[in-house]
């Protein structure tokens, strides 16, 4: 089992969610958050001066799958969430010990 | 019949005087809602308290002082409701100044549609002056500019007293309409020297010089207040023409309002697209305050230009306040609204733009009423910031500042929810 965190740009969101739901992807969960990157932020101009936004609105989501569909989750987020511009995100991918559904108790892969 | 139609241009007159001072009462919503829209969320609080309460506080002074100091009137308006010989005293008046003559009105509604000026004055200062000055330090200001200060140099200038018995502006060929420089300019004067000797918001000018911005937290608060002036401007200039009961006065007050209007539209218009060439962006603050730039610059005279001039003469406006902005940033003259710009800087245009369209006035006449108007407001006010800075402070302490000075001066936060958000 996987889980796999993505930072993104926020108006990717959509494109990312259908593009999981199309691989059979069950859920996901979102967070927004603010973070930089190798672009470290950026600056804006207000009344003729200068200041800086050191961190910049992402979205961070995060899948848990069977190790069977990483290929095709990391495929899907990377084509979705694209647009070629700095500052499209990254993603991370860590290996899941173990997965519990709170209402059965179901665990492991059947409780993804 | 005469007497009747006497007691009607006698109405109408008092009641155009007394909308036209509502109209500029409502300016006193606008001040506050542009001042809280340019400032940061922590700082929401105490600048509108400032702004309630120095309009009250101009009210009271100007009540009990003010406007005896300014119109040679009485303490506390005594008598000021007329007497049992108020109708045959009017009537009296009216058949002498005929149709073509003076105004004649209540001198009730002369007292509040002259109230309403003081506190638009004392309001260009508090957003100079935000996010960093003591509440009530500024304002025991406002009893002294609005209960002498102001009154002062509105005695020789609308009352056309001398000045210290030294020499006479009207004379000089000094005219300044509804208060390019007699309200907007001493606003700018006042809240000038306050900042001077306040000093700058922290953050706003790094060691190495440069400048730093500081954002406002609600730009459509700031919007709204622009419009909210615009609007109660008309009362401003309009109200000024003084007389509404006759066909040349209805022309005069008409085209003040179409001038008004038009060069508010000018000023806005050069400052954006001043903005979009300077920066590469549509600054909306700068539009905002290119707006009221040019209603500054058309105050002194919104009578004689054409509609086209009162355009051009906006546009010259609402150029000059962006370069005003940026030549105050340069010398690390921190205004958080850009009021001394829009105010000063605008102002004098406003009052060296008169002779252009009115021949009755001379441009050393205008200078020598703007050096007067300058002079006198700067100099006292600097007095009263530098008495109150030695006797109780004028600034927040730098942790109170970080804080935010709705905590530390109202101990109340405009957002609570956003706590967090500093």
């Amino acid at each position: 089992m996987k889980l796999v965190t993505a930072i993104i740009k926020p108006f990717k969101l959509d494109d990312v969610r259908e593009a999981l739901s199309e691989i059979g992807v069950q859920g996901i969960t979102v967070t927004e958050v603010k973070g930089f990157g190798r672009q470290k932020g950026h600056t804006e101009l207000y009344r003729g001066a200068e200041y800086v936004v050191d961190f910049l609105p992402k979205v961070k989501l995060e899948v848990a799958i069977g190790a069977s569909l990483l290929d095709q989750t990391l495929e899907a987020i990377t084509k979705a969430a694209n647009t070629g511009k700095i500052g499209d995100g990254k993603i991370f991918v860590t290996d899941l010990t173990q997965i519990i559904r709170i209402r059965t108790g179901e665990t492991g892969e059947e409780a993804v | 019949m005469e007497n009747q139609i006497l007691e009607l241009q006698y109405a109408m007159d008092t009641f155009y005087f007394l909308v036209c001072g509502a109209l500029v009462m409502w300016m006193a919503a606008g001040f506050a809602m542009l001042e809280a829209g340019l400032v940061r969320s922590k700082n929401t609080t105490e600048i509108l308290t400032k702004n309630v309460a120095l309009f009250a506080i101009s009210c009271i002074m100007y009540l009990v002082c003010g406007y005896m100091i300014m119109y040679d009137g009485a303490f506390m308006l005594s008598g000021i409701a007329g007497g049992d010989t108020i109708v045959a005293d009017a009537l009296a008046a009216s058949a002498e100044e005929g149709f073509d003559g003076g105004a004649v009105y209540a001198g009730a509604s002369d007292f509040f549609f002259q109230v309403v000026f003081v506190a638009t004055a004392m309001s260009i200062v508090s957003g100079a002056v935000a996010e960093r000055m003591k509440l009530w330090s500024f304002l025991i200001f406002a009893v002294f500019m609005t209960g002498f200060i102001y009154p002062m140099e509105g005695s020789w200038t609308w009352n056309g007293a001398d000045v210290f018995g030294l020499y006479n502006l009207g004379e000089l060929g000094f005219s300044d309409f509804a208060g390019s420089g007699i309200v907007h300019m001493a606003g700018a004067a006042a809240a000038l020297s306050g900042v001077l000797l306040l000093g700058s918001r922290k953050g706003k000018y790094a060691a190495d010089g440069s400048v730093k911005a500081i954002p406002g937290a609600n730009l459509p608060l700031a919007t709204l207040g622009t419009f909210i002036l615009w609007m109660g401007w008309f009362g401003f200039n309009g109200g000024s023409v003084l007389k509404l009961g006759d066909i040349a006065s209805s022309n005069s007050v008409a085209m003040v309002f179409l001038n008004t209007n038009a060069a508010a539209a000018g000023g806005l218009v050069a400052a954006l697209i001043l903005a979009r060439v300077l920066f590469g962006k549509a600054d909306l603050t700068m539009a905002l305050n290119g707006a009221l730039a040019g209603l500054v610059a058309i105050t002194a005279e919104p009578s004689t230009p054409t509609p086209a001039l009162a355009t051009l003469f906006g546009a010259f406006g609402g150029v000059l306040v962006v370069f005003s902005i940026l030549a105050l940033d340069k010398l690390k003259i921190d205004d958080p609204v850009g009021a001394i710009s829009v105010h000063g800087s605008c102002g004098l245009l406003g009052l060296l733009l008169v002779p252009l369209t009115n021949d009755g006035v001379s441009f050393s006449g205008q200078i020598i009423g703007a050096i007067t108007i300058f002079g006198w407001v700067f100099v006292t006010s600097g007095i009263v910031w530098f008495a109150l800075k030695a006797i109780m402070g004028i600034r927040v302490t730098e942790e109170e500042e970080a804080e935010g000075v709705d905590l530390s001066e109202c101990g109340m936060e405009a957002y609570p929810e956003f706590a967090t958000a500093k």
